[in-house]
């Protein structure tokens, strides 16, 4: 588990530089790759509050910020006619208003939480969940496995 | 002349009545008797719950979109799309005229583990009674009981929308004929007793089969490939294959618990499309269900 959670984290580093590297004018993969940042953030949060890793309030406050940021912007990643080769479902095309919607609903959250920062891991414990209800809403009607 | 062809008439009438009342013979609907519910005992409103969340009633029953304790209110009315047409959900709330509140237990049991209606019809297997048989009578009456205690709700939902010849209840009976079976979906030569907890679980209340396991034209699981993935019944996309060599074969039993527990795969990728209701149902399990769930999984033949 140790073992994975680094692995995550380099992922999470690497990623990040990969992302702003390769995915600069192909949308899907800019978007999955803020989808990786933003798993591997919960991630990150995750091993805090499963207690595989102490509370670190820098890395709390890292993961936060890169949910906050990626979401902003995960929306403006999703041209007309994307959805081929990917996981978007059509319906994002249908209801891009609740899309964008769902999207700045996980981004204020992030920031909520970065205004009254978790301070322990019981916080950290409150904020996967805070956080993880919203990845399950939107998947449920905007991705699909394919 | 005329004698000949009437008598060849005659016998093809004979052959066709003969026909349909063989027909009829193998594929009316077969309620078990009164007798049969008889001992439910007395019912045990906790484990009723319990069946409810594993049983995934709110995820169809509920109205669209309910959330909370809206999930409760057995109100009917979503549209359930599948390539036979598109079923609505009736109402199963306690309220007498237009939900189950009048049904006795022998009607809502041989709605759950026969599919026959309290009308002595056939019902259709998109409610999967298919799975549900696997229940005992016990289990139907604690699970009847917890329904009672629901909100009533007087909503009355629209009639199923389907094509010619799935329009006609009668034909349900060959369905049932080719592929309706208590038998287990897979033989596990040395199960214990979690793995076979698990078992129950999984193709019985949970009836993680009938998302997870391929179907053929006539709606019938395709032979040998339990659990192996398919395309997604109720529209785009798939459904992944859940055993051990499908895409979780490399989870531990712990990821595969953790994930019905909090939609998070290992990754922290998270649960998406049909199976994240399935997966807030299943959080209202007791771990060690959701342990006995992932015991099966590993245990099931890898395809
Ligand atoms: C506003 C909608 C939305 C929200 C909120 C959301 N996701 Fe996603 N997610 C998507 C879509 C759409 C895709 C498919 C993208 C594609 O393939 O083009 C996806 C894909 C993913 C992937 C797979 C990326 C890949 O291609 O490898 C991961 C991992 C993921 N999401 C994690 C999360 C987590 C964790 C959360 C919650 C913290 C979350 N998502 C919240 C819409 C969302
Ligand atoms: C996958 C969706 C689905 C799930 C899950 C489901 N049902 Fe249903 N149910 C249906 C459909 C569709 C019908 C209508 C069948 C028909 O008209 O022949 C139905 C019919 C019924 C009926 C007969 C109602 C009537 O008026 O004839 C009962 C009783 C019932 N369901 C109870 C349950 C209970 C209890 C659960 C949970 C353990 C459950 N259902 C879970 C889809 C579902
Ligand atoms: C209503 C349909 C449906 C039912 C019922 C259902 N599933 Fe699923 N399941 C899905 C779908 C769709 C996915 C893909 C989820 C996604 O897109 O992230 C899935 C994914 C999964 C996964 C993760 C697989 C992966 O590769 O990510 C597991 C584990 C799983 N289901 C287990 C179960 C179990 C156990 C049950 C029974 C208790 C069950 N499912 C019942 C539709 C269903």
């Amino acid at each position: 588990m140790k073992i994975r959670m680094t692995a995550i984290t380099t992922a999470a580093l690497c990623l990040g530089l990969a992302a702003a590297a390769v995915a600069q004018d192909n949308p899907v993969a800019k978007r999955e790759q803020m989808m990786k940042q933003v798993g591997a953030s919960v991630g990150a949060l995750g091993a805090i509050a499963k207690g595989e890793k102490p509370y670190d309030a820098e890395a709390v406050k890292a993961a936060l910020t890169t949910i906050s940021t990626d979401m902003k912007v995960f929306p403006d990643n999703f041209p007309a006619g994307s959805e081929v080769n990917s996981a978007a479902a059509p319906a994002i095309w249908d209801n891009m208003d609740d899309f964008k919607a769902k999207s700045m609903k996980l981004a204020s959250d992030a920031d909520t939480l970065l205004a009254s920062m978790p301070a322990d891991q019981a916080g950290v414990q409150q904020a996967v969940q805070t956080l993880g209800a919203n990845c399950g809403t939107c998947h449920q009607t905007y991705r699909l496995k394919r | 002349m005329a004698s000949t062809w009437s008598k060849i008439a005659a016998v093809g009438v004979a052959v066709i009545g003969l026909g349909a009342v063989t027909a009829w013979a193998l594929t009316k609907p077969e309620p078990h008797p009164e007798s049969f519910w008889a001992n439910a005992g007395t019912p045990d409103l906790a484990h009723g719950e319990q069946l409810f969340w594993a049983g995934g009633c709110a995820s169809c029953h509920a109205a669209t979109g309910a959330e909370g304790d809206a999930l409760k209110v057995m109100s009917g009315g979503r549209a359930l799309p599948s390539p036979f047409g598109t079923f609505h959900i009736p109402n199963i709330s306690p309220d007498p005229n237009v939900g189950i509140g009048g049904w006795t237990l022998a009607q809502f049991g041989n709605a759950m583990t026969r599919g026959v209606g309290p009308n002595g019809e056939h019902l259709y297997p998109s409610f999967p009674y298919g799975s549900y048989v696997r229940m005992s009578p016990k289990d139907i009456g604690d699970l009847f009981a917890y329904l009672k205690t629901l909100p009533a709700s007087s909503n009355v939902a629209r009639p199923h929308e389907l094509g010619f010849p799935f329009n006609i209840r009668m034909a349900v009976g060959g369905w049932k004929l080719l592929y309706f079976s208590e038998a287990p979906r897979v033989e596990l030569a040395s199960a214990d007793e979690k793995i076979r907890r698990g078992q129950y679980l999984v193709e019985g209340p949970g009836h993680c089969g009938e998302c997870h396991t391929p179907r053929n034209a006539l709606g019938g699981f395709e032979s040998g490939k339990w659990l192996a993935g398919g395309p997604n019944p109720e529209g785009e996309g798939k459904v992944p294959g859940i055993t051990p060599s499908g895409p979780i074969g490399s989870w531990s039993e712990a990821d595969i618990v953790n994930y019905l527990e909090t939609g998070f795969t290992p990754e922290y990728d998270s649960a998406g499309g049909a199976m994240v209701e399935v997966q807030k149902n299943m959080a209202h399990l007791p771990k060690s269900d959701l342990e006995a769930i992932a015991a099966y999984l590993k245990a099931v033949p890898a395809l």
